[in-house]
């Protein structure tokens, strides 16, 4: 393992997939010169008000715990033959709670195809899985901040910075990935309101994996059609993108431990609707007897889902969610002292209701993640307005509540309303 | 025809305007009228790909664009079909795309590409009257519907703006959102160049309007089209430009791959 900082290897990497890019680019014969980029962008404003009724501990940004402003450029090019191209994809962010301005590469990468075979390098956003906000196959990087603040979808995940071969005999599609570790975008107490079990006051370090080819994650992906249902099957050696975190020496150190999923999906029509499913396994080889408690316990997992349209414009979406604990016996033995104990099978309901209205200008939505086994609930509704094909605003909310000891309701100093707005240029 | 219905229909051909002649014993058939029109509007070729323009404009008249590239193929000879539509504009919903498998007798497959999430989700098949897209004109309405979705019936002969048309009578089978709409099909064509919708009370709902009728290799096509909402004011504008037919589209672009990743070589 190496501890490079997460900038120093940002810019490290986009550097390769920028330089590659421009070879990808340049390399086109000047007969099939390139077709030029295309730009494009947007201006954006997102403040978030906490609505809790709290005192919020010094260094916790309270009242507004988002306030920023963010520009993102976007350049896309090809070689006139369409096999070749790249992408690039900027955030600027004046943010004006934790006062710093930053510059982030959501993507960048550089693309080669042919007919039968693709290649992309470069920083990349992956989604697997057949879950709506739950994922079970799909390990890839998350940004759990932007979920829980309001963020735009297109913010809920981060990129890999991975190269990705496709290859398509006859009706399959296969996906290999080869990543450098990215760790989930968590709370940190800076903007969340957060109960930490562990001693305060010690001195914390946390190490990620490196670029070793020990520690490269790799995932694969085979997909096709049975008729008109999609198959999926699934394998990752990857990371758990949160820490384990352990008092040792004096200090708190955390590591990324490794994991390895092996899973499936299917969804189809049902009825007048869609029926999904997909279940995995989530192996922990650090931990394989289930006695370390920083390490997750090996799990199975499972989601069953199933969406309608209700009448016109109008769509409704269940889906019931299992964590099953391989090793709960152990786990129950060495769980430490003061943590209340999960239950073996986790459950999970969520519910999505959307309705358009106003020749689809206006879009309400509300989703829920509703706890059965830990008691809690996330709901987050939201109210969307096109004033024009360029400029829309949100207003929503992310309303935490139940049973603090439950993944959700532990959030639930952290209730707020958020404001988006959003011109594109 | 039952002759009873024929004198009927003749009785009530006469008392109409003068220039409207009845629908005659050598006419064909309300439903091969039908069939003829929508193979014509919906199957011409064997494959399509067009650059699609829609204007969708409300009652104070302020525009909303849609841009898009359609690539269409017929599968096998029972009446199956495959599109893909790509959105290039507006930023909200660019690189968005759409896949459909329709079937001749039973409900579409659907998929969409959502960008933002790099997803792509299947949809429920069960909305083909919604509006597509935000648009005048439903999900049915792009794809096409099925000749026994409704029942048809011959109304008379006449001229519309220069051309001779058959105007038929449509009523749906199943409760839908109009109670029966009128056509006035092109008798030489067969394109619909006119097509009424009525709700429940009888009261005109949309209209569609062929603006533009062009001949594009051996095929006719309507190649600018609106339609409005009468209750609402809404109406939606569509041009499609660069059609072209049998280019050879293969059936392996109407599939997760291309879905998450255009085909670069149809989608200019």
């Amino acid at each position: 393992m190496e501890n490079v900082s997460g900038r120093e290897r940002d810019v490290r990497k986009e550097f390769l997939a920028g330089a590659l890019a421009a070879v990808v680019v340049a390399a086109a014969p000047p007969a099939s010169a390139a077709e030029g980029i295309a730009w494009n962008g947007f201006v954006q404003s997102h403040v978030v008000a906490r609505t809790s009724n709290v005192q919020c501990p010094a260094g916790t940004e309270c009242d507004l715990p988002v306030a920023e402003l963010r520009g993102q450029l976007e350049g896309e090019g090809k070689n006139a033959a369409g096999n070749a191209g790249f992408l690039g994809r900027f955030n600027l962010i004046r943010d004006i709670a934790l006062g710093d301005t930053r510059l982030e590469t959501r993507e960048l990468y550089a693309d080669a195809r042919s007919e039968s075979l693709a290649a992309r390098l470069g920083r990349q956003v992956i989604t697997w899985g057949v879950g709506d906000l739950l994922f079970i196959n799909d390990t890839f990087p998350k940004d759990r901040v932007a979920l829980f603040t309001g963020q735009p979808l297109q913010y809920l995940k981060l990129g890999s910075d991975a190269l990705k071969l496709n290859a398509y005999p006859g009706p399959a599609n296969l996906e290999l990935l080869i990543a450098r570790f990215r760790p989930d975008n968590l709370p940190t107490s800076r903007r969340f309101i957060l109960t930490d079990p562990l001693p305060a006051g010690l001195p914390r370090s946390t190490t990620e994996p490196g670029a070793h080819a020990a520690e490269l994650e790799i995932s694969g992906r085979i997909s096709g059609y049975l008729d008109n249902w999609e198959l999926a099957g699934y394998a990752s050696r990857t990371h758990y993108r949160s820490p384990a975190l352990r008092v040792t020496a004096g200090q708190i150190v955390g590591i990324y431990p490794r994991l390895n999923t092996l899973g499936g999906s299917l969804t189809g029509p049902v009825g007048k609707g869609v029926l999904s499913l997909e279940g995995g396994y989530y192996d922990s080889p650090s931990d394989r007897d289930g006695r370390d408690p920083s390490i997750e316990n090996s799990q199975f997992r499972g989601l069953v889902g199933f969406s309608r349209q209700l009448w016109e414009d109008t769509t409704l979406g269940l889906q019931l969610y299992g964590e099953w604990m391989r090793n709960y016996s152990a786990y129950l033995e060495t769980l430490p002292a003061g943590f209340s104990a999960k239950d073996r099978l986790r459950q999970v309901a969520t519910f999505r209701f959307t309705q358009l209205f106003a020749h689809q200008t206006l879009t309400f939505n509300v989703f829920a993640f509703i706890g059965l086994s830990e008691k809690d609930r996330y709901v987050i509704p939201s109210l969307r307005y096109n004033f024009s094909d360029n400029l829309w605003a949100e207003i929503g909310a992310n309303v935490f509540a139940g049973n603090r000891s439950g993944t959700y309701g532990a959030l639930q100093d952290n209730r707020n309303v958020y404001l988006t707005v959003r011109f594109a240029i | 025809m039952k002759p009873i219905l024929q004198i009927t229909v003749s009785l009530l051909a006469a008392a109409a305007v003068a220039w409207a002649a009845p629908a005659r014993a050598a006419d064909p058939s309300a439903d091969e009228i039908v069939k003829h029109s929508l193979e014509s509007y919906y199957y011409a070729g064997n494959d399509m790909r067009a650059r699609v323009s829609m204007k969708l404009i409300n009652v104070q008249g302020k525009v909303r664009e849609r841009e898009l590239t359609m690539l269409r193929l017929n599968v096998g000879k029972s009446g199956g079909q495959r599109y893909y539509m790509y959105f290039h504009a507006p930023a909200d919903v660019k690189a968005t795309s759409f896949l459909v498998w329709k079937y001749p007798a039973k409900e579409d497959d659907r998929w969409i590409y959502v960008p933002a999430l790099k997803q792509v989700k299947r949809i429920a098949a069960d909305d083909k009257r919604s509006s597509f897209v935000g648009s005048d004109f439903t999900y049915e309405d792009v794809s096409g519907r099925d000749l026994e979705d409704e029942t048809h019936a011959l109304l008379r002969n006449e001229d519309l703006a220069g051309r001779p048309v058959y105007v038929v009578e449509s009523r749906p089978r199943a409760p839908a959102a109009y109670s029966r709409r009128l056509s006035w099909i092109d008798r030489e064509r067969w394109l619909p160049l006119k097509e009424e919708y009525f709700d429940a009370r009888n009261e005109p709902l949309r209209t569609f309007s062929a603006d533009k009728v062009e001949q594009i290799g051996k095929q006719w096509m309507v190649t600018v089209r609106s339609m409005k909402n009468l209750q609402s004011g809404h109406h939606t504008e569509v041009v499609f430009r660069e059609t072209e037919f049998d280019v050879g589209i293969k059936q392996d672009i109407f599939t997760e791959r291309y879905l998450r990743d255009a085909p670069t070589q149809w989608i200019r």
